[in-house]
């Protein structure tokens, strides 16, 4: 038996050594793809030696059961990960994140419907480690429904942030009587309806532009809770692997912040991007359009070009075919570059995996601090499917709500290009005065239509 | 097996970790960074196939079966999805 327990502890502690090496490696480009493979080494060993840790298989119905639950869930994560596109990846990493606190939640009501078997300390790790994954479940599929074009809008009315306070409050005095005076299943199972629903509150009034950031928290949630239950089972692997992720993610989540300039707890709480019943902001001018030969003109006999893509790009699924216009543009001498914004795509490093996926170097691919000083001599500055990165009013309307969030120098180009399928204004509902400016031309149409165009074009020349 | 004090240092030492592994990684990595460490909290299948395994009643059996599909789907699902993405990296590379 002792031998067994030993097998138990040592695969346990190699699965957390494969978990570190894994995000270890995952941290550089180079290594980043086997990073991956490390942790599912980890992953593997740890699950199959569970099934030798003291008490899994006494009972056979339970170990029939695991097996079941493991390869129901297995295989429906696994066919709906491998064919979702990788656009929708945010989304699905929402999901499957909601998925990881919801199994916390479960872990953490098998032992408070048990009743107080555990030490107080233990209670209140198993109540905290409940409320904050039953909350990144409920939260995370509200997210997920968000970005997946399932629940359109915000839900905002007069004080729903004291509504929400109150939810809290509640869920917390439901979860201390549990944890302090081991009330019975009623008090349990209206502790975890009140975190349900709270999850549900707190993510409803949040923008979609914003559910990035959210999803990291919930990501860091799901990982602390992890930990929390695992000090409830005593299980070290659970604890470390919870811990690392509850911190790495904690600081995924500020650095997102951070790249649009906003506090987290601004995010949470603040009615960004609220619509406003007002008129849009007027500017003057007009937008002015350009034909497809013309853009493709000037790009052709430009010596240097800067293409700004956005998300509106890779949902048109244009990646492909911009790439093989720069390598036209490339054969006529042209000088390409990418140039991403922190927040391109849905995520943080979003458009890079979706510009890699097209097979562009990324030594063409530029962040927001290394090219924004390079727009003032570029020739044409194309945008793609982006809109508030560009948007010149973060830099000089201290009115307008993204005041402040850096954002691509792009109307310092001499020509500006801005592909678009329409004259709508951008994600966070704002008129954008880049479309507006002297030296800017809308092309419109969608993305993909237009890229064919432009190589067709642009090879004539 | 993990006493109360002993239990506090690893949090904090477990924490550390996380923060250092992340600190200085390029924006790039950022997405896929994210998608690794939510496969990573996938172990959480362990500690519900634990709980499911000592469950005693018909309610625990029902809410522990919930709780092992989830966490295998967050194991399984984020390995995929972190997979996939960083394969990416891997053919874009020389």
């Amino acid at each position: 038996m002792d031998i067994i327990k030993l097998l138990v502890d040592v695969s346990y502690f190699a699965a957390i050594f494969l978990f570190i090496m894994g995000l270890k490696r995952m941290a550089h480009p180079k290594t980043a793809a086997s990073g991956i493979k490390w942790g599912g080494a980890g992953m593997v060993l740890a699950t199959l030696v569970t099934f030798a840790y003291p008490g899994v298989l006494d009972n056979m119905t339970n170990v029939v059961l695991i097996i079941a639950g493991i390869v129901l869930g297995t295989v429906l994560a696994w066919t709906t990960g491998k064919k979702v596109a990788m656009t929708d990846m945010p989304q699905m990493i929402a999901l499957y994140n909601g998925m990881g606190g919801g199994a916390a939640g479960a872990i953490s009501a098998i032992e408070l419907f048990k009743g107080g078997e555990h030490a107080p300390l233990i209670m209140v790790l198993a109540v905290l480690g409940g409320i904050i994954g039953t909350v990144s479940f409920s939260g995370s599929l509200i997210a997920w429904a968000k970005l997946d074009g399932r629940i359109k809008g915000v839900l905002r009315f007069k004080g729903i942030q004291a509504v929400n306070g109150l939810l809290f409050l509640a869920t917390l005095a439901a979860g201390g009587y549990i944890a302090f005076a081991h009330g019975g299943t009623e008090i349990v199972a209206i502790f975890f309806v009140l975190a349900l629903v709270f999850g549900v509150m707190m993510t409803l009034p949040i923008g979609g532009a914003d559910m990035p950031v959210v999803i990291s928290l919930y990501n860091a949630f799901t990982g602390l809770a992890v930990a929390f239950e695992g000090f409830v089972l005593n299980n070290p692997a659970m604890i470390i692997a919870g811990t690392i992720v509850g911190s790495a993610g904690s600081l995924l989540t500020a650095l997102m912040a951070d790249a649009m300039n906003r506090s987290v707890s601004n995010v949470l709480f603040s009615n960004f991007g609220e619509v406003s019943d007002g008129p849009a902001a007027e500017y003057d001018g007009e937008m002015k359009p350009i034909d497809v030969a013309d853009a493709a003109i000037q790009m052709a006999y430009a010596e240097k070009v800067v293409i700004v893509p956005g998300y509106g790009m890779a949902v048109a699924q244009a990646q492909h075919k911009i790439w093989e216009l720069v390598q036209v543009l490339r054969g006529k001498g042209v000088t390409v570059k990418f140039a991403i914004h922190p927040v391109a795509g849905r995520m943080p490093g979003h458009m890079n995996v979706l510009l890699a996926e097209a097979g562009v170097p990324y030594d063409i691919i530029y962040d927001l601090d290394e090219i924004n000083n390079e727009f003032a001599t570029a020739d044409v500055a194309m945008v793609i499917g982006a809109n508030d990165v560009v948007n010149p009013v973060a830099k000089d309307d201290p009115s307008s709500p993204i005041y402040g969030m850096p954002v691509l120098n792009v109307d310092d180009a001499k020509n500006v290009i801005i592909v678009k399928r329409g004259q709508g204004a951008g994600f966070s509902g704002i008129q954008n005065k880049l479309f507006f400016l002297d030296n800017s031309r809308m092309l419109y149409g969608d993305a993909q239509e237009v890229a064919n165009q432009l190589i067709a074009n642009a090879k004539e020349f | 097996m993990i006493e109360g004090m002993v239990a506090l240092y690893i949090f904090m030492l477990a924490g550390f970790t996380g923060f250092e592994v992340i600190a200085k990684v390029p924006a790039i990595l950022h997405t896929p960074l994210m998608s690794g460490s939510n496969f990573v909290h996938g172990i959480v299948v362990v500690g519900a196939m634990v709980a499911l395994g000592h469950a005693d009643s018909l309610l625990g059996q029902i809410i522990g079966f919930i709780g092992v599909a989830l966490g295998a789907g967050n194991a399984a699902g984020g390995y995929v999805v972190t997979d996939r993405m960083l394969d990416m990296f891997k053919s874009s590379k020389d």
